[in-house]
């Protein structure tokens, strides 16, 4: 167990350098030098050449990566471009906020996705599988910002009942005044998921509910609720992996819904980074969320090992590192 | 097309269908034309398409002319069938040509992805070792990125524009090709038909082109076609974000965002341009959904 988890992280490190690399990279991709967004126009060049001196731009790209490497390690991101504040203390809270949208979100889709593709299984080719079939594909066809904007007018202009944008002022207004703001953001993020969710747990149960165990289970006399959990237990790993990437998932696609409902997350700082040209935070915001993104694929690898011990062998028959 | 398909290897058993004369494609198209549901979303984005090409002969108004007096009426005003926009410009013209740039850069990134990813997975697939690993670790790493943010990312980082927004989503999308293209591969290249071909002393371009390409190109596009709606809606929110079209093209992420201050004023209009989204994005799903069966692929 413990060697597994050794070997998963192992595994993990060149793919986490990688990333690393790339989102070092993401500065160089930028037209123009990235110097250039320290050293304002007409400065003179001796001077210019102490300020690139002075952020070791001068160095080989090598040796820029590895130092930017070995501060990234010690926890430093290095300083917003425009507030010259440590990137880190804007990342850190701003991803606290995604978490508890994403967090929401994914509950919400898994309570939604786990019943309803459970139903339809179990209902197979009758009219509620046909039903959920058809809203779970509605559902992860939609524009998730374009959701937000139809519950913003339900909910907000029409009906008046729910904020639309913002977090509220959490100094001054109590915990119910901050999860009003987070309904519709959490609803606007909940229907890929869930419909996603949906359909692999449909087809997970359908192949199950068809596997002789379960005949020798009804036959032997097991009550159905008990067969269910049989069945439960089969389909989790499948189903685990699909939630695990999905709220990874959320976590960086919630970039869209949070800039319609101004919600103070990742997204948010992300976007209005990309637009003050704040190239270290838009570095340090896809670094910190890519990630979160391998760390969580790896804790799913460990639970579905946990869940069912053949995945150990099947990974270890395969070779795959993912 | 039609002389390997007996051996596609979706689960061993070649079927019955597989050997009436019409071949393997013959039997997918013909029971794709049997789906009612495909049939009704290949009529609807049809339309949407037709109507995208052929916008400048169709009788519409100047999607671009402004109006002052004219600004935001509700749809059904005479002369402006689905209502103005913010500036007055007639809504129905520029979700129709709207759809031009949203279908292209829908539609164009998945395509040059398949092609590059399909390419890579197939020869990390079938060459295995040291091709496999230096080709399949990149992907890893690019696909080790939540597949929006790569997109906002690299799109930022770039600055907008179509160009920039159609490299961002290729990019994307080809790790995820290639993934699935390289495990489609690993199944065919251990079948006993490849071996036979090897062993009459076959070229390895001869047995890819001949006996791989013929047996994975169907499983790969099937993948590919599911792409297709992601693709479109991930593309609309780069073009919201601002990352995307510039203004005063018409698109529908850009409609969408330019439209969200009016939604106090008015909600109908604003969420319009979501609605061609919606549906073009479910309709391709639903068509890969039917390919899918007609194809009877797993996964």
């Amino acid at each position: 167990m413990l060697l597994f988890v050794l070997k998963r992280l192992v595994y993990v490190l060149p793919i986490a350098l990688g990333v690393s690399l790339i989102c070092f990279a993401l500065i160089y991709l930028a037209p123009g030098d990235p110097a250039s967004a320290l050293i304002p126009d007409n400065t003179p060049p001796a001077v210019a050449a102490q300020i690139r001196q002075a952020y070791g731009l001068d160095k080989p790209l090598p040796v820029q990566y590895l130092r930017w490497l070995g501060r990234v390690l010690t926890g430093d991101f290095g300083l917003s471009l425009s507030t010259r504040r440590p990137v880190i203390s804007e990342v850190i809270p701003a991803m606290g906020n995604t978490f508890k949208l994403a967090g929401g979100a994914i509950l919400l889709a898994c309570i939604c996705g786990i019943a309803f593709g459970t139903r339809a299984a179990y209902r197979s080719g009758r009219a509620a599988d046909r039903l959920i079939g058809a809203a779970a594909i509605a559902g992860i066809s939609v524009p998730q910002y374009w959701l937000g904007m139809v519950l913003v007018v339900l909910f907000s202009v029409n009906l008046g009942i729910l904020p639309a944008t913002g977090m509220g002022d959490i100094k001054s207004e109590s915990l119910l005044a901050e999860l009003r703001h987070l309904i519709l953001p959490t609803i606007a993020l909940t229907v890929v998921p869930a419909g996603l969710i949906a359909r692999s747990v449909r087809s997970t149960v359908g192949e199950i509910l068809g596997q002789e165990f379960v005949q020798t289970l009804h036959a032997n006399g097991l009550p159905p609720s008990r067969v269910f959990l049989h069945i439960m237990k089969n389909a989790a790993p499948p189903a685990l992996a699909v939630i695990g990437l999905e709220f990874a998932r959320l976590l960086g696609g919630s970039i869209l819904v949070e800039t319609v409902f101004s919600w103070p997350g990742t997204g948010f700082l992300l976007n209005s980074a990309i637009f003050t040209r704040d190239l270290t935070v838009v570095q340090g915001t896809v670094l910190a969320l890519a990630m979160f993104f391998v760390l969580t694929n790896v804790l799913v690898d460990v639970l579905q090992m946990l869940l069912d011990p053949r995945f150990k062998r099947a990974r270890a028959a395969s070779g795959a590192w993912q | 097309m039609t002389d390997h398909a007996v051996e596609l290897p979706v689960d061993g058993a070649p079927r019955a269908w597989v050997r009436r004369p019409h071949g393997y494609w013959g039997g997918v198209s013909r029971r794709l034309s049997r789906d009612p549901t495909t049939l009704v979303c290949a009529l609807i984005l049809t339309t949407v398409v037709l109507a995208a090409l052929l916008a400048p002969y169709l009788d519409l108004a100047d999607p671009y002319r402004t109006s002052v007096i004219y600004r935001l009426k509700p749809p059904g005003t005479p002369g402006h069938l689905l209502g103005t926009d913010e500036l007055g410009r007639d809504l129905l013209a520029r979700l129709i040509y709207g759809g031009r740039l949203s279908l292209l850069m829908g539609f164009v990134p998945v395509l040059i992805a398949t092609l590059v990813g399909a390419v890579l997975g197939i020869l990390a697939g079938y060459f295995g070792g040291l091709v496999n690993a230096a080709i399949m670790r990149t992907m890893d790493v690019f696909y080790a990125f939540p597949s929006i943010l790569l997109a906002v990312a690299i799109s930022g980082v770039l600055g907008g524009g179509v160009m920039n927004g159609l490299f961002s989503l290729t990019l994307i999308f080809i790790p995820s090709i290639a993934r699935v293209s390289e495990s489609i591969t690993m199944g065919v290249r251990t079948q006993d038909f490849v071996d036979a071909a090897r062993v009459t002393g076959a070229y390895p371009h001869q047995i890819l082109l001949s006996h791989i390409l013929k047996n994975v190109i169907g499983q790969i596009l099937v993948f590919s076609s599911s792409l297709i709606s992601i693709s479109i809606v991930v593309a609309a929110g780069l073009s919201f974000l601002g990352l995307g079209v510039a203004p005063p093209q018409a698109e529908w992420g850009l409609m969408l965002s330019t439209l969200r201050p009016t939604i106090y004023v008015a909600p109908l209009n604003a969420i319009l341009p979501g609605i061609m989204i919606f549906i073009t994005s479910m309709c391709f799903n639903l068509m890969s959904d039917g390919l899918r069966n007609a194809m009877d692929v797993k996964g």
